[in-house]
């Protein structure tokens, strides 16, 4: 049920359509860790073991291997990549990652008020990216969500 | 990001899929980092060349770029070369399927004109441009090293990036490209005993974890450095370690200028075993791994020099660039590590190869904490970390 909606005007980076559960984390990614099921193998992340498939992925950015591209690449081919991507500061890894893959990504300057929401509760976030401006819409739900929060 | 005509055309497909996804690739960046326009480079070292880790997906895309690329009569723009692949051609892999798919990657890029390079060291073993020169390194090492040794300009690419910077021959002007960048604004205060090429990758995996483009260190070098400055082991060590843990493309040692410091951190004994333990859980291991980065002829050099009249009591697999194994054949330090037990690749490196995996051994022994953080999150397999010093000093007969 929806209880609060809110929207944030953001940094497009590549344009397109995407909505789903937010997967939230503060700590940066090694994309590499993200297998074709789009779940995270990193026994070192708070995400480790975790799906980012069908979601929008909020993360700071990528951190580590040059070839982590490929891995989200790898996940969208199998139907199993985030909807979207929501970033603090996009780097070359994600924003390469992203444009083959026809991923939506867009940077976020209120990025820890977002991240106070992901925390707060199970929030679904739809986002839209054109050519030169972006925005998501956040709805809160005060009911248990189907995603997460770390 | 300013795109001329010509860019233009090329993202709108004229010239064929292939430079439109490159140009869609660079675009993206350079939205993301605020690049005005795109700049020459004189040089791309891609990465995303091991069937291991970019699998299925990475293999139809690139096949799908360098049909394209061969369609419309196109070529790589600029010098460009590969990182290491997943095995090592010259002794095969027992998996056919993997050296099948393999192979196909490596014709893949080489009918774009990239040269089969197959190393991580390009600026070890070669001819790259001198200091103060664009280029576009992918491997995170590598990108580091040319920005903070050589005085070369790259952003610590991506495999994409640095693939889109071979066929266009260009880079969006942003980040460590612009020089008002090249500066850190964290330094880290050394307050511990950095003595070998094991206390320096340490410091450099502590550093990376505080996520900026670039880092200043000062630190005492006098058990670090040779004639030309930091010694190359040293230096390799640091930048592997640094470009697994983070996003920093570059670092500075002892900079007279810190204006721009505006955070200053304390590294002391008590991080550096923190970070030891976050990597090396185990007091054993079943083989021993030399390499990431690959081996060059210094370290091929010292090892050997090691090893006289010792032999490794379990098994020990070296991982070096084939310029550097040819050489080394020459001379006579392949012999020397094959005499001592160890096995010598090339072409492929210890990151992420199917030639160390769980179904031979539980646990490692490496001096390299790129490898370490790889081997123990990706292959699953434990580590301990130790010098190559104490390697050879605990492991042989």
């Amino acid at each position: 049920m929806s209880m609060y909606n809110m929207e944030m005007l953001c940094k497009s980076i590549v344009k397109g359509y995407g909505e789903g559960y937010a997967i939230a984390t503060y700590e940066p990614i090694n994309l590499l860790s993200i297998d074709t099921n789009g779940v995270v193998n990193d026994s070192a992340h708070i995400l480790n073991g975790k799906s980012v498939a069908g979601k929008v992925l909020v993360f700071p950015n990528a951190i580590g291997s040059s070839v982590g591209a490929y891995r989200l690449y790898a996940a969208k081919m199998s139907g199993n990549a985030p909807t979207a991507v929501i970033c603090s500061k996009v780097d070359i890894i994600t924003a390469s990652a992203c444009a083959i893959s026809n991923m939506p990504l867009v940077e976020c300057a209120e990025y820890d008020r977002l991240m106070g929401l992901c925390s707060s509760s199970s929030i679904y976030i739809i986002v839209k990216a054109d050519a030169t401006k972006a925005s998501i819409s956040i709805r809160m739900e005060e009911s248990e969500g189907k995603e997460s929060k770390i | 990001m300013q795109l001329s005509r010509e860019e233009e055309d090329a993202l709108d497909g004229k010239y064929g899929e292939a430079l439109a996804t490159a140009y869609r690739i660079l675009l993206a960046i350079g939205n993301a980092m605020d690049a005005d326009r795109l700049i020459p480079v004189r040089w791309a070292h891609i990465s995303g060349v091991n069937y291991n880790t970019i699998g299925d997906a990475g293999l139809a895309f690139l096949e799908e770029m360098s049909e394209d690329v061969v369609e419309n009569n196109l070529k790589v723009r600029v010098t460009s070369t590969l990182n290491p692949m997943g095995y090592d051609p010259l002794k095969g892999y027992h998996d056919d399927r993997f050296v099948e798919k393999q192979e196909r990657i490596r014709r893949a890029y080489e009918a774009m004109g990239i040269i089969g390079s197959y190393t991580c060291i390009p600026y070890e073993v070669l001819p790259i441009p001198a200091g103060g020169e664009h280029v576009s390194f992918a491997e995170s090492n590598a990108a580091i090293y040319a920005n903070s040794i050589l005085g070369l300009v790259t952003n610590k690419e991506s495999a994409l990036s640095a693939l889109a910077s071979a066929l266009t021959g260009k880079a969006p002007y942003s980040g460590l490209r612009v020089e008002e960048a090249r500066s850190a604004h964290t330094m880290i205060d050394v307050r511990h005993e950095v003595k070998d090429e094991l206390d320096i990758a340490l410091l450099g995996y502590y550093a990376g974890k505080i996520n900026e483009p670039c880092i200043s260190f000062r630190l005492g070098l006098e058990s670090l450095t040779s004639r030309d400055g930091i010694a190359i082991i040293h230096a390799k060590a640091l930048c592997s370690a640094l470009g697994t843990s983070g996003s920093a493309g570059m670092f500075l040692i002892n900079h007279a200028g810190s204006d721009d410091v505006k955070h200053r951190i304390e590294y002391t004994a008590r991080d550096a075993k923190t970070v030891k333990d976050e990597l090396s859980d185990e007091d054993e291991g079943d083989a021993i791994v030399f390499g990431s980065p690959q081996l060059g002829m210094n370290e091929l050099k010292m090892l050997a020099s090691m090893l006289e009249g010792k032999r490794f009591r379990k098994r020990c697999l070296l991982f070096c660039a084939r310029h550097v194994y040819e050489e080394a054949r020459r001379i006579g330090y392949i012999d020397a590590m094959e005499h001592a037990g160890v096995e010598v690749y090339s072409d492929c490196c210890s990151c992420l190869t199917p030639l160390i995996s769980r179904d031979d051994v539980d646990s490692v022994i490496t001096n390299s904490v790129k490898a370490a953080y790889y081997l123990k999150n990706w292959n699953r397999v434990g580590v301990c970390l130790k010098s190559m010093r104490e390697i050879v000093r605990d492991e042989c007969i």
